[in-house]
């Protein structure tokens, strides 16, 4: 079973070069390493998300507000930096991280202890946690020239050959792997989706893990707050609108499986790259960027049925073996 | 996609009686809360209470209904679809693309229902006939076929429908009653009838309850999927001739964001998301719910993106409070 999980894994990352090879031949210059940076660069925030929304859909949850947290953040960020521009960058980051995790948390804890159906709760604060940003701003919009130059700098330093805005996305996809396979949460993430019954047997905590979830993706949310208003200099009520479904896009192109129990930190990242390989490079060759939309439409369609059909097969196994048993 | 699977599902030993259980049931809650609202918005301003302003009222609502009663069917039978807006888009430009080439108002509704139903197939194959998962498929279909119509059109817009087009979204069929709310209506009735009062209602409800069950009873599960996704796309189809025509042109970025406040509709009515329970009634009264509570506000001047704070907080306060109220209940025994 792992090794068709990595299969899978493996064809994606194939897929991946094949696109930029083919792109290279239309568009000769295109896989240069600076190239390629510059794409991974681009693809960095949706990555950070979604890593967030894999641990969410494991628990077979999905996290609809995860952009509008990220606005949110973003713009309460952007506005402290607008009234207080000497307030070091740092202490930003962990106000937006911290109200992001706040934000994640209320979700958290309306699934948790009222036992409301994720999707629902999660639309309701998509819609919430929008209009907030309206009120908060007055409708105002936070313009390049009112960042401070070490609040837009902090996503630009470059260090060894790639932004900082690269390594936070590399430090977080390390923290994953380590925290997916090496503690207990991240196997109790596995364990939830897998089979929630036999996961209260095994002595985990459903409703809490499932609340530890939306937490960590709202943390991240509110993380990537920070960086996209740092990335894009602007903070505004349309930052990243619609963004969720890019992000949920991404995990499920990646091989996470919507209904619980299936996906890697590998899968999540090379989901959120081949987005942004496809998004590089339809300019480079002289493609329309409206096309991009059905273009990423048509992949996630594809990739859910490549994913769909080995999920099938195996559903049908377990029926097998349960008349076997019987 | 909540954890309920540890909980036991109890059953009474006897049912209550009819008029209590109707007094104390969703619809009847909602109505109350359509009430109060229809009483404080008359009492905010001077304009509410008047038939005109009532009737502009419903054109808040009456497109978006449509699909949302195809959604709630969809959604007792456990499936979803979030590529309804989309599909408004790509039929409305289709209809454009068609008007180009010099269609009639006839040939124009005819190509907005035929898409729908092309796109409700699509999602109906995806889902039925690959044993998909529909949230992931229509996911997917929404980008797709919104991304078609930014491919026809990019930052262009079709406009110069015929006169006689407009009737559908602007046109009134007796004093201030809009021809979409006469529509609204009829499919409302049609709806109420189809879940409620056939064989096919009742095999939607079984294959929301549980569709392997549904499966050795006889039902054929993917036919009735399938046909709950072409009606949805037909419902869309339809909202888009409405939307297109009483915008009177055609943009890419027509319809925006609709899937979630068609969902939120259907949520609010008192349908469960994870499939199985709902009643038309509950849909439709949630709607005028929304209608008025849009309209009112909009009377006060209140932007359209403080609206949607109110909508959210009462999408997860009307379900959130039953549940407060059951466990309080629970804890004082």
């Amino acid at each position: 079973m792992s090794q068709f999980l990595k299969l899978r894994e493996f064809w994606l990352a194939v897929l991946i070069a094949a696109l930029v090879f083919a792109t290279n031949m239309r568009a000769p210059g295109f896989a240069t390493p600076e190239r390629f940076a510059g794409i991974v660069e681009d693809s960095s925030i949706l990555m950070i998300l979604a890593l967030g929304q894999m641990v969410v859909i494991l628990t077979r949850s999905i996290d609809l507000s995860v952009a509008s947290n990220l606005a949110l953040s973003g713009m309460i960020v952007a506005l402290i930096n607008k009234a207080a521009p000497g307030i070091p960058v740092p202490a930003l980051m962990l106000i937006a991280t911290s109200f992001g995790l706040l934000l994640g948390a209320l979700n958290g804890l309306f699934i948790w202890r009222l036992g409301i159906p994720a999707i629902v709760v999660t639309l309701g604060s998509l819609t919430i946690y929008r209009g907030v940003i309206f009120l908060i701003a007055g409708g105002q919009w936070v313009n390049a020239d009112a960042f401070s130059s070490s609040f837009v700098a902090y996503t630009r330093i470059e260090f060894l050959g790639l932004s900082l805005l690269v390594w936070y996305a590399v430090v977080i996809v390390i923290a994953f792997l380590i925290l997916m396979s090496r503690t207990s949460l991240g196997r109790s993430f596995y364990a939830v989706g897998v089979n929630p019954t036999a996961a209260v047997y095994a002595g985990i905590d459903v409703g809490r893990t499932t609340f530890y979830a939306f937490c960590l993706s709202g943390l991240l949310s509110g993380f990537c707050g920070y960086l996209w208003v740092s990335r894009y200099v602007i903070g505004s009520v349309e930052v990243a609108r619609g963004y969720e479904l890019t992000v949920v896009a991404a995990c499920v192109i990646g091989g996470i499986s919507i209904s619980g129990g299936v996906g890697t930190v590998a899968g999540a990242v090379l989901g959120a790259l081949f987005l942004g390989v496809i998004n590089g490079a339809l300019p480079v060759i002289n493609i329309s960027p409206f096309w991009q939309m059905a273009i990423s439409g048509a992949a996630i369609i594809l990739a859910v049925v490549l994913n769909g059909r080995g999920a099938k097969r195996g559903q049908r196994l377990i029926l097998k073996n349960a008349e076997a048993a019987a | 996609m909540s954890l309920q699977s540890t909980e036991t599902r109890r059953i009474p030993d006897r049912l209550g009686t009819p008029l209590k259980s109707a007094i104390f049931s969703w619809p009847s809650l909602l109505i109350v809360v359509a009430v109060v609202l229809f009483v404080v918005n008359s009492l905010a301003s001077p304009y509410f209470l008047s038939p005109w302003s009532l009737s502009d009222a419903t054109f808040n609502f009456t497109e978006k209904v449509l699909i949302a009663l195809a959604m709630a069917l969809l959604i007792i039978a456990g499936e979803i679809d979030l590529s309804v807006a989309s599909i408004i888009a790509l039929a409305s430009t289709m209809m454009g693309l068609a008007l180009q080439y010099g269609a009639n108002t006839p040939e124009l509704v005819l190509i907005g229902i035929v898409t729908g139903l092309v796109c409700g197939a699509f999602n109906g194959f995806l889902v039925t006939g690959l044993g998909l998962p529909s949230i992931v498929v229509t996911i997917g279909t929404m980008s797709f076929f919104r991304g078609i119509s930014y491919i026809v059109l990019g930052d262009e817009a079709f406009k110069g429908y015929p006169a006689s087009f407009s009737y559908f979204g602007q046109g009134y069929v007796f004093w201030v009653f809009s021809f979409e709310f006469a529509l609204f209506v009829v499919c409302s009735l049609i709806y109420y009838v189809l879940l409620h009062r056939t064989n096919f209602g009742r095999q939607v409800f079984a294959i929301g309850n549980n569709d392997v069950a549904a499966r050795f009873s006889g039902i054929r599960v993917e036919r009735v999927k399938f046909i709950l996704f072409l009606l949805t796309g037909l419902m869309s189809g339809i909202a888009s001739v409405l939307l297109t025509s009483r915008l009177d042109s055609t943009r890419p970025s027509i319809a925006v964001g609709w899937e979630l406040e068609a969902v939120t509709m259907v949520v609010l009515g008192g349908v469960s998301i994870l499939g199985g329970a709902g009643t038309i009634q509950g849909v439709v009264i949630a709607a005028l719910i929304m209608g008025l509570v849009t309209f009112g506000l909009g009377l006060l001047n209140v932007p359209g993106i403080v609206m949607s704070i109110v909508i959210g907080a009462l999408l997860i306060f009307v379900i959130a409070l039953p549940i407060l109220f059951r466990k309080f209940r629970n804890r004082r025994r």
